[in-house]
């Protein structure tokens, strides 16, 4: 039972995020550095978001405290390193001149790698001493927890990796475009995707699951939208039914 | 037992840009002297040649000898490498640098993935084999002190003298291996490895698989183990000291690698481990980059030989096998070989990696750039020739020269490094707090990630430890103090941040 859970759990929350990796990313190497390069970011920043909680001593028991600062740190780690990311444009083109990787001209494609490398590490970060604790030895559940904690912390764990993905590409697209209110809706879909999840200490899984998945939902949709999708697109690219002949 | 894992350090790109040339020398004194097994184009070559080629085969056999004896008349040739050649120089050099930028981040995969599979294999090993968490009270002969007092300060000062008995060690015997290279004891040194991966083949594997074995309970009985490990230790053998296929020659020695880091993980006392990773990434950098550092002696030595450095101390991304073989002559022949290598490529100029065409039969006459002109008439006539000729038979010989250009520009890493990034990620993991593990696996990538890249922008040798090990040893404590109590904290209680 407990190897059931831990690849149950596993696989939900990793699943996808190593789908996209070996789809999308293992074949340029390229990319996996800069995915490793924004692994290593919000590292940084959780160090630091650590440090400030460690230096606040009176306040560490308190959750909200640590998480509202972790969630600044993170997205201005997302700056700092947009902004390295372009002043080094030039430098890193000429490294890379004979990849064939479309990188960095494809503005999207990097936003979507940093967005990627970020989510992992922050997924991986949340969940992976779970699961290993998943394997056991013990069980959950004795002390009346739910016996859905692994499933519940796993398929957040796989919106968090998806959210913060999607809040790659716009915040490099909004950085880009001199457009900051993308920016903040970026900041506030993170707050909210965090906070709501201060409610699972107490069970309410249904409140912080469901605004997980709208929220995943919405950032997608602004994701697409300031990839330059719009609605039209999409039905274009619909496979559409042959007119059959009348 | 402490020598084997000296730091060798990441091989330069001037190394690299100087194998190429290399290893079409000794293409072309294959040919010539046909010692090695020639492939099968240099056998079925020369009677196409009886006809039409004479004037072409003669040049070939004088130009080796020409370069033979010329360097003896202008004395020491030029130090290779910048600013060594005449004439049109600095567009060749601009050329070069531009070029140089191209290594890349390819190649930089192709050392990601196996310091990734060592460390997997370590950590892997230490998550589920107790045998080597746990300490038994026996301990590596180096460190005679073993931190059992009660308090910090004794125990850190025990550490401290731990690592400098090991260090110690491990300069003496750095030294000893670079004066018989210097001396050219070659068979010493080769003894030496052969013994070292003799036992780490055998003797390791055993006690590692009886150990796995032990852990997940499987019984398994001593005739199908020896003849197991029998062949696997020869294999490895074989790969690792003669040759094999490229990719089971990585993989033995990056298992190798692993056992090591394992048995350093087991014999050395907490303390001691880290206060070792400190030290030996200081000793790196010394023994790299300063001008009487022994690797570096070692480094400059090959060069100038122009041989590869051991294949059992360095991690190649790509070699040839040629090369290897070429290791392996008789000793008299290998040397009278290396030095004509080496003063042929000296008195090129400069190494440029992929130079253009045009430029460089217009603009550097040199006797190899000769040579290599020569060589390519003489292949468009061989393969006019072999156009006649059953086609199937005859391998075109382009093909190999792109291969070895393709293959040739591998980076290279010493085993040492794969052994200290899998002990600082295994020793982190044996703690139990998979995040630690994860903050110092990425923090080593980046570290070498950061010295990829200032091998590109240098191009000579480099440690490979000290950024590497700078930013594991920065985020292992830091995650171990500061961030796991916050994460957990957070993830216990399911917020995710």
């Amino acid at each position: 039972m407990t190897a059931l859970t831990f690849f149950g759990a596993a696989l939900t929350a990793f699943g996808p995020a190593l789908s996209l990796f070996v789809l999308t990313i293992a074949h340029d190497p390229v990319r996996i550095i800069v995915l490793i390069l924004s692994a290593f970011f919000w590292l940084l920043s959780l160090l630091f978001s650590s440090l400030f909680w460690t230096a606040v001593y009176p306040l560490q028991h308190v959750l909200a405290f640590g998480l509202v600062f972790s969630i600044l740190f993170q997205e201005l780690f997302r700056f700092f390193l947009y902004l390295m990311l372009r002043k080094a444009d030039r430098v890193m083109r000429k490294l890379t001149e004979n990849e064939h990787t479309q990188i960095f001209s494809h503005p999207h494609i990097l936003a979507y790698v940093v967005g990627l490398g970020f989510g992992i590490m922050s997924g991986a970060f949340s969940l992976v001493n779970v699961l290993a604790d998943s394997v056991g030895p013990g069980t959950v559940g004795f002390q009346g927890e739910s016996q859905n904690f692994f499933m519940i912390s796993a398929s957040l764990g796989l919106a968090l990796i998806l959210c913060h993905t999607f809040w790659g590409v716009i915040t490099f697209v909004a950085f880009d475009d001199k457009k900051y209110h993308w920016v903040a809706a970026v900041w506030i879909l993170h707050y909210l995707f965090s906070c709501l999840t201060l409610f699972n200490p107490s069970g309410w899984y249904v409140a912080s699951v469901l605004p997980a998945y709208i929220n995943l939902g919405v950032s997608g949709a602004l994701a697409f939208s300031c990839a330059g999708g719009s609605w039209s697109r999409l039905i274009q690219c619909l496979p559409r039914p042959s007119p059959t002949p009348a | 037992m402490a020598a084997r894992e000296e730091p060798v350090p990441v091989a330069s790109a001037r190394n690299m840009g100087g194998s190429r040339p290399q290893s079409r020398e000794i293409q072309t004194s294959t040919s010539s002297s046909s010692f090695l097994p020639p492939g099968p184009n240099v056998i079925i070559r020369d009677p196409n040649h009886d006809g039409p080629a004479p004037p072409l085969n003669p040049p070939d056999r004088t130009a080796p000898s020409r370069s033979r004896s010329e360097p003896l008349a202008p004395g020491p040739p030029p130090r290779r490498g910048r600013g060594a050649g005449p004439g049109p120089e600095p567009v060749i050099l601009d050329e070069e640098e531009e070029l140089d930028l191209k290594y890349g981040a390819h190649h930089v995969i192709m050392l990601f993935t196996p310091v990734t599979l060592c460390m997997a294999v370590v950590v892997a090993t230490i998550a589920s084999v107790t045998f080597y968490r746990e300490k038994d009270g026996v301990y590596l002969v180096y460190t005679p002190f073993h931190e059992k007092n009660d308090d910090v300060g004794s125990n850190t000062w025990e550490a401290f003298a731990n690592a400098g008995i090991l260090l110690g060690v491990i300069a003496v015997m750095t030294f000893v291996l670079i004066f018989a290279y210097k001396y050219k004891c070659y068979r010493l040194i080769h003894g030496w490895l052969f013994l070292s991966s003799l036992l780490l083949l055998f003797l390791f594997t055993y006690i590692y698989f009886g150990e796995v074995f032990k852990s997940y309970n499987i019984p398994f009985d001593y005739i199908s183990l020896a003849f197991c490990l029998w062949n696997f230790g020869v294999v490895g053998m074989i790969c690792i000291h003669w040759k094999g296929p490229l990719l089971l020659q990585q993989a033995y020695l990056v298992f190798i690698s692993a056992l090591m880091a394992l048995i350093f993980i087991k014999y050395l006392p907490n303390i001691t481990t880290w206060v070792v990773l400190g030290a030996i990434s200081l000793w790196d950098l010394f023994a790299v980059l300063a001008p009487f550092g022994p690797l570096r002696i070692l480094v400059e030595t090959a060069q100038e030989r122009n041989e590869q450095i051991f294949p059992s101390l360095i991690y190649s991304a790509g070699v040839i096998y040629t090369l290897v073989g070429a290791a392996e002559r008789p000793a008299g022949e290998q040397d009278d070989d290396a030095t004509r290598n080496a003063q042929d490529t000296e008195s090129a100029p400069g190494p440029p990696r992929r130079p253009p065409r045009g430029q460089r039969t217009g603009s550097t006459p040199s006797p190899h750039d000769e040579a290599d002109g020569f060589d390519r008439q003489w292949v468009r006539q061989n393969q006019n020739q072999s156009e006649a000729s059953s086609q199937q038979r005859v391998i075109p010989p382009p093909r190999p020269l792109e291969m070895e250009e393709e293959e040739d520009r591998g980076i290279k890493l010493g085993l040492g490094d794969f052994i200290f990034y899998s002990i600082l990620v295994g020793k982190a993991s044996s703690y139990g707090d998979w995040n630690t593990t994860l903050a110092c696996f990425v923090a080593i990538l980046i570290g070498l990630c950061l010295t990829l890249m200032f091998l590109a922008i240098f191009r000579r040798a480099l440690p490979a430890l000290p950024f590497s090990i700078a930013f594991g040893l920065v985020f292992y404590f830091a995650t171990r103090e500061i961030i796991a109590p916050f994460a957990d904290t957070l993830s216990s209680q399911q917020v995710f941040f």
